[in-house]
């Protein structure tokens, strides 16, 4: 019994929640991750991408709600999510035009592209705020939960309890959707292959005939897809607050790097890794020890590291990999 | 005239001119050779008629047509091939999707071309779902012409096929080259190897500071005795 309460315990704790952030920043990493491989800079407004186009698919659910629509027990925010994806692909499209292809044109070296992007990481942040305001905001409907803590303790008898969201279960389920359609596109069409062969060598790729300009284009809709629904997924799960992607970029670009930048199979795997990293460093361990060493009194909480300090975490990660692996698990580029 | 029929090129990447009045020619199913020593402007000769250099003076034509204003990329479509010497291949891409991005310009069904680079290239067909930078260098060789072949060129232009092979690979690389000549392909070849080049060049152009210093076929060059003494080392 004392096991099995172990396990309850570390699931509700550790599995689910750092299984649904860590799916949240595979899906954010990836998004640098292609940026990086195709266009060659480590794209710094990308936090603030997932800020604006989860903004704008928190009016749209708000347009949606006052005309009645609503997806059932599923939040009406993944009925917005295509429409907020549309607009932050046309964001992105000008920005480029306007900002990123001056740069490409004149050839900038990556370091000028990535304190470009810093700039454009502000405005974009700007707009934001202006768009939606600086406040908390919930915007997730529909049944809050598929197993409740209760209703999990009453059915199995367990001091333990175990909940599981709605949203939690979401974004799994639409990650592995996501990822496995993002990696049909990139192994299996024309276009996917294109831009493969562009981030492997951009030269022979335009000798062979690739057109640079559509590559960057798709690329940088896929992004803004992959950005959209990891900030949508993200507010549906936390909350909605213009800053907090801010400082999700630091977990995602450790996340990325640590994968190996150009990499999507190490974007995935880097997100999950740092997920549980900062889950598990600051989970309090006591609950878990006593069920599983008997006889066993824990003087503290046996937490690492408090969770005000949980984006350590992912400094230490990435500090670590940059001096020890620059090019990280996957074999990316060299940062 | 010939099929591609590059005369006077004068030009530089910029700055001080690297070609003086350079002239290169090459029939239908003719393997020409350029050799000369480091610095000459071997490959420079060659990304010129590639289009990757301006020239200041001097034209291309290709087929009889002026192709001097062309694009490297818009040559490739006239039906020119072109293999760099070093990164002439998508190294995590499988052969076979390399082989696909060589189509990448092509409308129609390239499946019989792609069968045709197999036949000629066969570890290629074994390797095929292999990635590209996992072969060895002469295999990577191989990826890299039959890259370019599938857009079925007219003018196949190899900097420095041979460069980090060994001998053996040389000489079966070389076969290779011989047996696409024989499909009716103009073969424009740039080699450190000259001796060898020669012997299956039908025309050579020995190449001294960015001129023309001896042109001939390449078994009398091989005879010559100052370009023996001069260039190929006694």
């Amino acid at each position: 019994m004392d096991f099995l309460n172990a396990l309850v315990a570390l699931t509700n704790y550790i599995i689910i929640p750092a299984s649904t952030y860590g799916a949240q920043l595979a899906l954010g990493a990836l998004g640098v991750t292609l940026i990086y491989g195709i266009l060659r800079f480590s794209n710094f407004a990308h936090g603030d991408t997932m800020a604006f186009g989860t903004g704008l698919a928190i009016i749209v659910t708000w347009g949606l709600q006052a005309m009645g629509v609503s997806l059932g027990p599923l939040p009406t925010a993944m009925l917005a999510l295509p429409f907020a994806i549309a607009g932050t692909a046309v964001l992105v499209l000008v920005t480029d035009r306007l900002v990123y292809a001056h740069y490409r044109r004149v050839k900038a070296k990556p370091v000028t592209l990535v304190m470009v992007s810093v700039g454009v990481m502000f405005v974009m942040n700007a707009v934001t705020r202006f768009m939606i305001g600086v406040d908390d905001i919930k915007f997730a409907d529909g049944a809050r939960f598929v197993i409740s803590a209760r209703g999990f303790k009453e059915a199995t008898g367990l001091a333990e309890p175990l909940a599981f969201r709605t949203t939690q279960l979401l974004t799994l389920v639409t990650a592995a959707i996501m990822v496995a359609a993002l990696f049909w596109f990139l192994n299996r069409t024309r276009t996917g292959k294109s831009m493969r062969a562009f981030s492997d060598n951009e030269d022979l790729a335009l000798l062979s005939g690739i057109n640079p300009n559509q590559v960057v284009r798709v690329t940088w809709i896929i992004a803004a897809g992959l950005a959209v629904t990891a900030g949508t997924l993200y507010g549906l799960d936390k909350s909605f607050k213009a800053f907090n992607y801010f400082h999700l970029l630091l977990p995602i670009f450790a996340a990325a790097i640590l994968g190996g930048l150009g990499s999507p199979l190490g974007a995935i795997a880097g997100g999950f890794i740092i997920a549980f990293s900062e889950v598990g460093v600051t989970y309090a361990w006591k609950k878990v020890a006593t069920y599983m060493i008997p006889g066993f009194e824990a003087e503290g909480l046996l937490q690492l590291l408090s969770t005000e300090y949980k984006f350590a975490v992912s400094f230490v990660i990435l500090i670590a990999v940059l001096l020890f692996k620059p090019t990280g698990l996957f074999k990316g580029k060299a940062v | 005239m010939s099929y591609l029929d590059a005369s006077g090129m004068t030009g530089g990447y910029g700055g001080a001119d690297i070609l003086h009045d350079c002239t290169l020619k090459v029939d239908l199913g003719q393997i020409a050779v350029i050799v000369g020593p480091n610095g000459a402007g071997k490959s420079t000769a060659m990304k010129a008629v590639f289009g990757m250099l301006n020239l200041r003076e001097g034209k291309v034509l290709f087929d009889g047509e002026d192709i001097t204003a062309l694009s490297p990329q818009d040559r490739v479509r006239k039906g020119m091939g072109f293999v760099p010497q070093v990164n002439n291949v998508f190294p995590t891409m499988s052969v076979e999707e390399n082989l696909e991005m060589g189509a990448f310009i092509r409308e129609d069904d390239f499946r019989e071309t792609m069968e045709q680079v197999y036949d000629l290239f066969p570890i290629l067909r074994e390797k095929r779902h292999q990635n590209a930078g996992e072969l060895s260098g002469g295999q990577r060789q191989q990826v890299a012409v039959g890259r370019a072949l599938m857009t079925k060129p007219k003018l196949l232009m190899l900097d420095e096929p041979t460069a980090g092979v060994s001998p053996i690979v040389m000489d079966e690389l070389f076969d290779r080259i011989i047996e696409v000549a024989r499909t009716g392909i103009s073969i424009l070849m740039v080699e450190q190897n000259a001796r060898q080049a020669l012997e299956i060049a039908d025309i050579g152009y020995v190449l001294v500071q960015g001129a023309n210093r001896y042109t001939d076929t390449g078994a009398a060059l091989l005879a010559d005795p100052d370009v023996r003494r001069t260039f190929l080392g006694g």
